[in-house]
């Protein structure tokens, strides 16, 4: 009987059941409402109004089986406010509503890094079909879906990748808080995660979807009902992403201990802060134009076909308006980790960090201003084009600054090279490749024919894999020890780390040379001169899929079976997080900290950056 | 931000790190830009077709022969760095605590901004040129010489080939691409359903191929020669198999070959809509 009462309630559980209930209201609902071929392309074969519904039903009824409408029903009835949700559970809370902050991290970790996994396993699949140049392995539909599903997941789940596990763990301990602004709303950011990601896999039920990331108009209009799966998934990471930003600037800017001011802030906040203000801004126009998709999918809107009066242009501007800005969403918490870990692995403090905080600031700002270089040859405005050749370009001066922030940080250290240090070095090789080809890109006369071709496909993989994964891995070998209370096999990080970079580059340098050379993304065929490279990329693809097991029989061994009790600070850093017990107790302080310093006070003597016992414990 | 540098642990016998890290800089850099500049950059596709591939070719020397000091710094380094000041194995010590220094800062900046904007500056000159062959949109702003008297090819997109119309000669069309040599050509690209990218790779040519959108791009050809056509915008099912041969002939092949292709499509003219910049077809069903 206790095994039962305890999968009554308001966990995952009850949320799929709802799930699943929620879904077949939706669909048959839909059916009742109105009859099928509801779009301008006049189909027949399928309602689309009973997919959406269908996944909206489904989500809706998944959110209310967590829990999620427990608190505002309780409110109604004229209960008291509670903040707490399943703070002291033991292994059940990582399958609910929680409100603390470091099971939302925690579950962010490992929800992130399943998905980020199975977009890893379409990776391979799609290198597979390129191992031949005219056979196929997969049929063209199936490969353009996987395609999909690849760019999909990968850009849509790891937007979250850093902010989700390390911000929404980590900004509480190191200002000083016991929770985030909004707690309800962070653990609510991941399960529509979940929820999202889930649709988007079961896009193969419905056809699949051809259009890649990107999502193009008037291609998606025309497409399979597994479009709507995409739609929907995009939306939800819309809104997930959203509330994340929010809750994190919220966080930030209301939440900070006393004596942590502005110039004492972590530079790793700065960079959650600078990302978080961006998805805030840039999420909502996702959310929209992915309305107006809808719409034209389902209630016969023309917003996106010129023979109707709309314009394909039109999507392609509100895709990159958010779509830019969303690649520094990725690039700049991999700023923030990289420099954050620099001081500590280096043994000095961090060079220049007002230049640093401008340097993300910059890029954040900058960032709104160069969204049609992705429409360099697209029959934009021409004059408008050496404007955004212009402001792309700037985009190198504050991304410099972080350069040279890292570089001069490591000028005459003691460096150690552990995993995460390791990690951080190659963040800046990858990121120097990226970011010179992607002159390439910017200069317009050269973007004619790297445009749309494996050359930019291979920079944004150096500068998004690069950059944003091997920083997330960084982080989980700096963070780990702390965040799963166990230590992580070092020599077995190093074989990982020494595999992911080789083969890394191995897998992405020749898809420099193959894009030159003509072959455009994204095609299921390709010229037979070029097989050789497309194999050695192949090939070096497999064996960077297989430093990955590394990684993983690394985490699993080392969480789930060694057990080896990690040590409170074993990096010897001055940053708030190391200086609470491994584990951190379920609120964080007894008494809330007064900071007296920025954490990187390397090589200045005894000085603690913040007194223990400051103001009494009056929050929440 | 102080520029203090020395400081506990740091003794007078100590090597000048920098003085090294900038003579290895300026020997590498001396020896690396040449090579680049002679060897790698005249290389690197989309090769010379048109002159429009050679002004591609020209920034793309330029631009690889900039960055080439940079990245030589950078790896001179990050060498220097990585291995120089190595923590011994057991260590404890810290380095020493430099928190800035103006004057780097300073130079770092204004060096990143004087490039940025030399790139940007020498990239917009460029472009202006002749347009580099990039789609320019219906009102086209950099002209190739002689322009007005340039000879018009209508590219059109379709799930999934491309046809191609030839004004000139009756609105003729065509599924060869075949071009006059050293003409100057102006390309109209158009589409008929979904947003197709017309990709003539050796020529260095690329204009996306947008529903009701006439989208301009200019070529000046030179000698004989195939090229590759491929779609490069994601169009649907077989935009993998959207491809073609095209083919630059001298004046007298070329009129041959239009004399043949019009009588294949005298036929079929009857069906063919007029020739016009633009096409608004009924909406198609679902392909994929």
């Amino acid at each position: 009987m206790t095994i039962a009462r305890r999968l009554i309630g308001y966990n995952l559980l009850s949320g799929i059941v709802l799930g699943v209930v929620g879904w077949y209201v939706g669909w048959y609902g839909a059916h009742a409402v109105v009859g099928p071929s509801l779009d301008y392309f006049g189909d027949i074969d399928y309602n689309e109004l009973s997919v959406f519904l269908a996944y909206l039903g489904g989500v809706i009824g998944f959110l209310i089986g967590l829990g999620f409408l427990h608190y505002p029903i309780q409110r109604l009835r004229g209960y008291p406010p509670s903040l707490r949700e399943k703070e002291t559970e033991g292994i059940g809370r990582y399958f609910s509503l929680c409100t603390d902050h470091k099971v939302v991290g925690i579950q962010y970790l490992w929800g992130v890094g399943l998905f980020f996994f199975i977009g890893g396993l379409h990776a391979m699949l799609i290198r597979f079909q390129l191992l031949s140049p005219s056979r196929e392995a997969f049929s063209a539909g199936t490969y353009l879906t996987i395609v999909g599903i690849h760019g999909t997941m990968m850009m849509g789940i790891m937007t979250s990748g850093i902010l989700g596990p390390f911000a929404n763990y980590l900004v509480p301990l190191m200002i000083g808080s016991r929770r985030m602004a909004f707690p309800r709303i962070e653990s609510l950011t991941f399960w529509l995660l979940m929820s999202a990601a889930t649709i988007l896999q079961t896009t193969v039920f419905f056809g699949g979807f051809p259009t890649g990331w990107t999502g193009y108009a008037p291609l998606s209009n025309q497409s399979n009902p597994g479009m709507d799966c995409y739609i929907l998934f995009f939306a939800l990471v819309g809104i997930s992403i959203t509330l994340l930003g929010l809750n994190m600037c919220a966080t930030i800017v209301t939440m900070r201990a006393p004596g942590l001011t502005w110039t004492r802030l972590p530079i790793f906040v700065w960079g959650a802060l600078s990302t978080a203000t961006l998805m805030v801004l840039a999420a909502p126009v996702l959310i929209a134009v992915l309305s107006m998709e809808a719409l034209d999918r389902t209630a016969q809107t023309t917003f996106f076909i010129t023979a109707a009066g709309g314009s394909s242009y039109l999507y392609e501007n509100l895709f990159w308006v958010f779509g830019h800005p969303e690649v520094y969403i990725l690039a700049l918490p991999g700023f923030g980790i990289v420099l954050e870990l620099l001081p500590v692995f280096a043994r000095k403090p961090l060079w220049g960090y007002r230049l640093a905080v401008a340097g993300m600031m910059g890029v954040a700002l900058l960032s709104w201003f160069v969204w049609q270089h992705h429409l360099f040859v697209s029959g934009m405005n021409g004059d408008l084009r050496p404007f955004y050749m212009l402001s792309t370009e700037l985009i190198s001066i504050p991304t410099g600054f972080t350069f040279l922030c890292g570089m001069m940080t490591l000028w005459r250290g003691q460096i150690r090279f552990t995993v995460p240090m390791l990690f951080c070095c190659a963040w800046f090789f990858n990121f120097l490749l990226g970011g010179l080809s992607g002159v390439f890109l910017s200069d317009t006369p050269s973007d004619v024919t790297t445009h749309g071709s494996f050359f930019s496909m291979a920079h944004f993989h150096y500068t998004i894999m690069g950059g944003l994964v091997f920083a997330f891995f960084a982080g989980i070998y700096y963070w780990g020890p702390k965040m799963f209370g166990y230590e992580l096999n070092e020599r077995l990080g190093k074989i990982h780390f020494w595999t992911m970079f080789i083969f890394f580059n191995s897998t992405f340098m020749p898809l420099f040379a193959i894009g030159f050379l003509g072959q455009p993304r994204r095609v299921v065929t390709y010229a037979h001169w070029l097989q050789f490279l497309n194999d050695w990329a192949s090939v070096s693809a497999f064996l960077l899929g297989a430093s990955m097991l590394v990684f993983l029989y690394n985490l699993v061994s080392s969480v789930f079976f060694k057990k080896i009790p990690a040590a409170a600070n074993p990096w010897n850093s001055l940053s708030m997080e190391w200086q609470l017990p491994t584990p951190v107790p379920v609120h964080n302080f007894d008494k809330i900290p007064v900071f007296s310093s920025d954490p990187y006070g390397y090589g200045e003597g005894p000085t603690p950056t913040f007194t223990p016992a400051g103001a009494p414990a009056g929050r929440d | 931000m102080s520029s203090e540098p020395t400081t506990a642990g740091t003794t007078a016998r100590e090597p000048n790190h920098g003085r090294i890290v900038i003579v290895a800089w300026i020997i590498l850099s001396l020896i690396a830009t040449p090579l680049v500049a002679i060897y790698l950059g005249p290389i690197i596709p989309p090769g010379n077709g048109t002159a429009q591939g050679t002004e591609q070719v020209f920034d793309n020397q330029v631009m690889t022969t900039l960055i080439t000091p940079l990245l030589c710094l950078l790896l001179v380094y990050f060498v220097y760095t990585l291995t120089e000041f190595r923590a011994k194995a057991g260590s404890t010590a810290d380095g020493p605590a430099i928190r800035g220094d103006s004057r780097v800062q300073f130079i770092w900046i204004v060096t990143t901004a004087l490039m940025t904007l030399a790139l940007a500056a020498f990239g917009t000159f460029e472009l202006l040129q002749t347009g580099s062959g990039g789609g320019q949109g219906p009102s086209p702003i950099a002209f190739p010489a002689n322009h007005q008297n340039a000879f018009e090819v209508q590219v059109i997109g379709q799930q999934w080939q491309f046809t191609y119309r030839y004004p000139s000669l009756n609105g003729m069309e065509s599924n060869q691409l075949v071009l006059p040599e050293h003409t100057t050509i102006v390309f109209h690209v158009t589409s008929l359903d979904v947003i197709h990218s017309f990709w003539a790779i050796e020529l260095g040519i690329k204009a996306d191929a947008n529903p009701g959108v006439d989208n301009v791009a200019y070529a000046v050809t030179n000698g004989p020669m195939t090229f590759h056509v491929r779609c490069a915008e994601l169009c649907g099912l077989w935009h993998g198999f959207m491809f073609n041969n095209g083919k630059v002939v001298p004046q007298a092949q070329f009129d041959s070959w239009a004399k043949g292709a019009e009588a294949l499509y005298a036929p079929i003219a009857k069906y063919v809509p007029a020739y016009s910049h633009i096409y608004l077809p009924d909406p198609q069903r679902r392909a994929g």
